[in-house]
């Protein structure tokens, strides 16, 4: 049996009332009810208040570099797919300086899920501008206001992601079973979670996001529909869905990987007589 | 009378040079000659001007000759810019029907109509280079049987096997009749065949045998051919080869790929390992086993792209920020590349640090006899391992302050206890710290590590008369060509030796310095325009190495090149 204080992890270090502790008590119920212990969790986390995240839990722990949160949890799912695999992002990590690999674990369907705290603005830095600040949001280094955001949700479902969802920290009951979900998923699931900064951003607040999120579990909707998921993922301004967006069955790249299906590549032997076999080929 | 003899194939991107050249080197490596052969390829599909040389010879050669024995021609550029190094008596093939207007002193000419008899003896216009290479070897009144053997290989036993056996012998009996009494003589060795690989092919056949089973790269000349052969060798040995992204995407995939266990490498170029150079520090700070292999190529910035270079050793030595060990290492030869990857494993695991192995496009896309490799000679050693049974789990921790600087490793999800690793500074235990005494700590127990490593090193190799009045120092891929260099200057009474190292990181200062300091004249040979070796022999050691020979055009070293140029020197 799981329980809370398996899962208790180090002081965190976050601004009292940071969205980042809705976000970390939603994952720890997540596999607490899930009964997944903490030796079989990885997590992965890049740079950014989100990526201090794994130390204020327990688990296995991949504390990596800026943006680089995908890569070695990828690099690790298949080193080991009995892992639950969890790689933790901020915005900045995910959708800036890790944009590229973002797109490339959505193409490739990695079986790993993907929580991105999406505070719409720079916090370990101090207040700069993010990809996704709503546009015109002005910043130390934005003087004359942000650019266009980029949109995580239509980019994740338009690059191939079959799990794409969104949470609020503020609803951390809804953000556990969506959390939940993702972990069940197969493949790549993004979860982007709107997280109120309460130091830096003033304007994307608790109570601006209250007011406009609503669940779309509470609508008769299809997140098997690709073209009205993408017509959810334009949905920005009074009202913002949360919930599953965009879910479809593919396989994962994983699943694909035929010595995948002999077990971890981490418990197979080695065994250095095994090239006798091809040196033939260069005779 | 030893035989030594060169064939060179030149031509078009897309007429096959590569092919007559690979075939060529394969049918004497089947008749138990030595084989060094190389290509110089411009960076396109079509057209421009490639060729391929093949030296064959009846002892071992880790260099290719200046001199042509046999050109091979394809177009007229061939025989325009080849035909000065021509030997008195060589020899050029080319289709006179094709070619019109060959001229030239050196060499004898042989006109060959080898698209007509493609076409009439063979099975079309396609078959010209198997005329080509049937004509080569009647030239040395080679055994046709084992061209048969080697076309079946490579087209089977069916229709296109057959055409193609057909296509040789054509030109091999036309060269026979219409060329009568000029015939050289190289016959099959009674000896085994020998197996024929690229430098990139022993590298892979070293990573697999070693256990690598995980790796992660980006396309990139000349690296390219080690991710192909590990995807392409991925389903029958369980290996995982991931097509990454970019470079970035590369090396943290096999950084985490290492850090839940599994041995993994990646392979680039230079401008690829810029891009790679954060995850070297990721590796160092988080203390993950890595394999990375960096095949040069001119630089900087994109360079020359299908050329060699030895310009990264100054790179590779510092690339990242702060002070953590790591290991260098450029194999001499090509069969030496194999040997040098299994030892990078095994350092990378046992000190739990990056290891990168420089090799450049020279090694890496030249050809040579090799072997037999004895795969019972490969020792697997993956360093301390955390026992479960010996210790409480819930105690470990991934960064214990030891004695040696090595902690013991486990693996997340393969036992009770959590394996915590972090890119910021860290405590024991794995978790982010910022507390002074633990940052210093981490920075010594990880510099620690250097000590055995430094062990470790092997001593460099010296060849050549003791007390000579010259030494020629060099690394990596020049190994073959300065060896020859020396044997030539020696024949010609010069007081000449080598010292040449593979292991070039942690630096062995005593040794080279003890080395060289006693001899009159020092020359760094290297693929580099400021001698990136001397400049390190200097920081190391101190001591000034005297002269420099250095090439920097993107072409390799030849040993006739080192030994005139040694003489300009004045020695």
């Amino acid at each position: 049996m799981v329980t809370v204080s398996d899962y208790a992890g180090l002081k965190p270090a976050w601004c009292p009332g940071c969205g980042n502790f809705g976000i970390l008590e939603a994952l720890n119920r997540a596999v607490i009810e899930m009964g997944i212990e903490p030796r079989q969790v990885l997590l992965v986390s890049g740079i950014g208040q989100a990526g201090k995240l794994p130390h204020y839990t327990r688990g296995n722990v991949f504390n990596s570099l800026h943006g680089r949160s995908i890569p070695p949890a990828v690099g690790a799912k298949i080193a080991n797919s009995e892992l639950t695999v969890i790689a933790v992002s901020g915005d900045g990590d995910a959708y800036g300086e890790g944009g590229n690999h973002f797109l490339h674990a959505a193409r490739r369907n990695h079986d790993i899920t993907y929580l991105v705290h999406d505070n719409q603005v720079y916090g370990l830095t101090k207040g700069q501008a993010s990809p996704t600040s709503d546009v015109g949001f002005v910043t130390k280094t934005t003087p004359y206001g942000a650019a266009s955001p980029v949109n995580p949700i239509a980019l994740a479902i338009v690059s191939g992601a079959s799990f794409v969802g969104r949470g609020f920290a503020g609803d951390v009951e809804h953000l556990a079973n969506l959390i939940k979900k993702g972990i069940a998923h197969r493949g790549f699931a993004l979860i982007d979670i709107l997280q109120p900064c309460i130091s830096f951003n003033h304007k994307n607040t608790f109570q601006w996001y209250k007011e406009r999120v609503y669940k779309l579990e509470d609508e008769r909707y299809d997140p098997g529909d690709k073209k009205a998921a993408l017509e959810r993922a334009l949905e920005w301004g009074d009202r913002i869905p949360i919930g599953i967006i965009y879910q479809v069955k593919s396989l994962t790249y994983e699943e694909q990987l035929p010595p995948l299906s002999k077990g971890p590549l981490v418990t197979q032997v080695i065994d250095p007589a095994r090239v006798e076999k091809v040196l033939a080929e260069f005779m | 009378m030893p035989i030594d003899f060169s064939f060179m194939i030149g031509g078009e991107a897309g007429q096959g040079v590569q092919s007559v050249g690979f075939l060529l080197a394969k049918v004497f490596a089947r008749g138990g000659y030595h084989i060094f052969a190389d290509q110089d390829y411009e960076s396109r599909i079509r057209g421009g001007h490639n060729f391929f040389r093949v030296r064959v010879s009846d002892h071992k050669v880790n260099a290719i000759a200046e001199d042509v024995d046999i050109l091979i021609a394809f177009n007229m550029d061939s025989i325009e810019l080849h035909q000065p190094k021509m030997v008195a008596e060589g020899i050029i093939i080319y289709d006179g029907d094709r070619l019109k207007g060959v001229s030239g002193n050196n060499g004898s000419l042989f006109r060959i109509p080898l698209e007509k008899l493609a076409e009439e003896k063979g099975g079309g216009k396609l078959m010209v280079n198997t005329v080509a290479l049937g004509a080569a070897l009647a030239i040395v009144n080679y055994d046709l049987n084992i061209l048969n053997t080697v076309l079946v290989d490579r087209f089977g036993n069916g229709e296109l096997g057959s055409k193609n056996i057909a296509a040789a012998k054509a030109g091999y009996d036309y060269v026979q009749s219409e060329h009568k009494g000029k015939f050289r003589n190289i016959k099959p060795l009674s000896e085994a065949g020998k197996m024929l690989l690229t430098g990139n092919e022993t590298i892979a056949l070293g990573a697999i045998a070693a256990g690598c089973k995980f790796m992660a790269a980006y396309p990139m000349t000349p690296a390219s051919s080690i991710m192909e052969y590990i995807a392409a060798k991925s389903r029958d040995l369980d290996l995982i080869m991931v097509h990454a992204e970019d470079e970035i995407a590369a090396i943290n995939m096999a950084i985490g790929a290492a850090y839940a266990g599994v041995r993994a490498m990646t392979a680039t170029s230079g401008s690829g390992l810029c891009l790679m150079v954060e995850g070297i520090g990721l590796a160092g700070i988080t203390e993950t086993p890595i394999v990375i292999i960096d095949g040069q190529r001119p630089g900087p910035a994109v360079g020359l792209p299908t050329r060699t270079e030895q310009g990264d050793l100054q790179f590779v030595l510092h690339a990242h920020h702060g002070d953590f060990p790591r290991a260098v290492l450029a194999p001499a030869a090509i069969e030496d590349a194999f040997w040098v990857t299994v030892k990078a494993f095994n350092w990378a695991e046992r000190y739990q640090l990056p290891v990168i192995v420089l090799t450049d496009q020279h090694l890496a896309s030249s050809y040579a006899t090799v072997g037999p490799l004895d795969l019972s000679q490969v020792t697997i050693d993956r360093g301390m391992l955390f026992s479960e049974k010996e210790d409480d789990p819930l105690e470990y921790m991934r960064h214990r302050v030891t004695e040696s600087g090595i902690s013991l490793r486990a693996f997340p999800g393969l036992g009770e206890a959590l394996v915590v690793t972090d890119c910021d500074e860290h405590d024991e235990e794995g978790h982010l710290t910022e507390d002074a005494g633990e940052r210093t700590a981490q920075v010594q127990k990880r510099l620690r590590k250097i000590l055995p490593l430094k062990k470790e090193i092997g001593k460099p190799h010296k060849y050549g008369a003791r007390g000579a009045e010259a030494t020629l120092i060099g690394w990596g891929s020049t190994y073959g060509a300065i060896h020859e260099a020396v044997d030539i200057l020696r024949r010609e009474d010069v007081s000449i030796n080598m010292l040449h190292l593979s292991e070039l990181w942690p630096f062995p200062a005593k040794a080279v310095a003890d080395a060289v300091h006693k001899t009159p004249n020092t020359y760094a040979i290297e693929n580099n325009a400021t001698g990136q070796l001397a400049r390190l022999i200097k920081a190391e050691t101190g001591y000034d190495v005297s002269g420099r020979i250095l090439k920097y055009d993107g072409r390799p070293f030849t040993p006739a090149y080192i030994a005139q140029a040694v003489k300009k020197e004045g020695c």
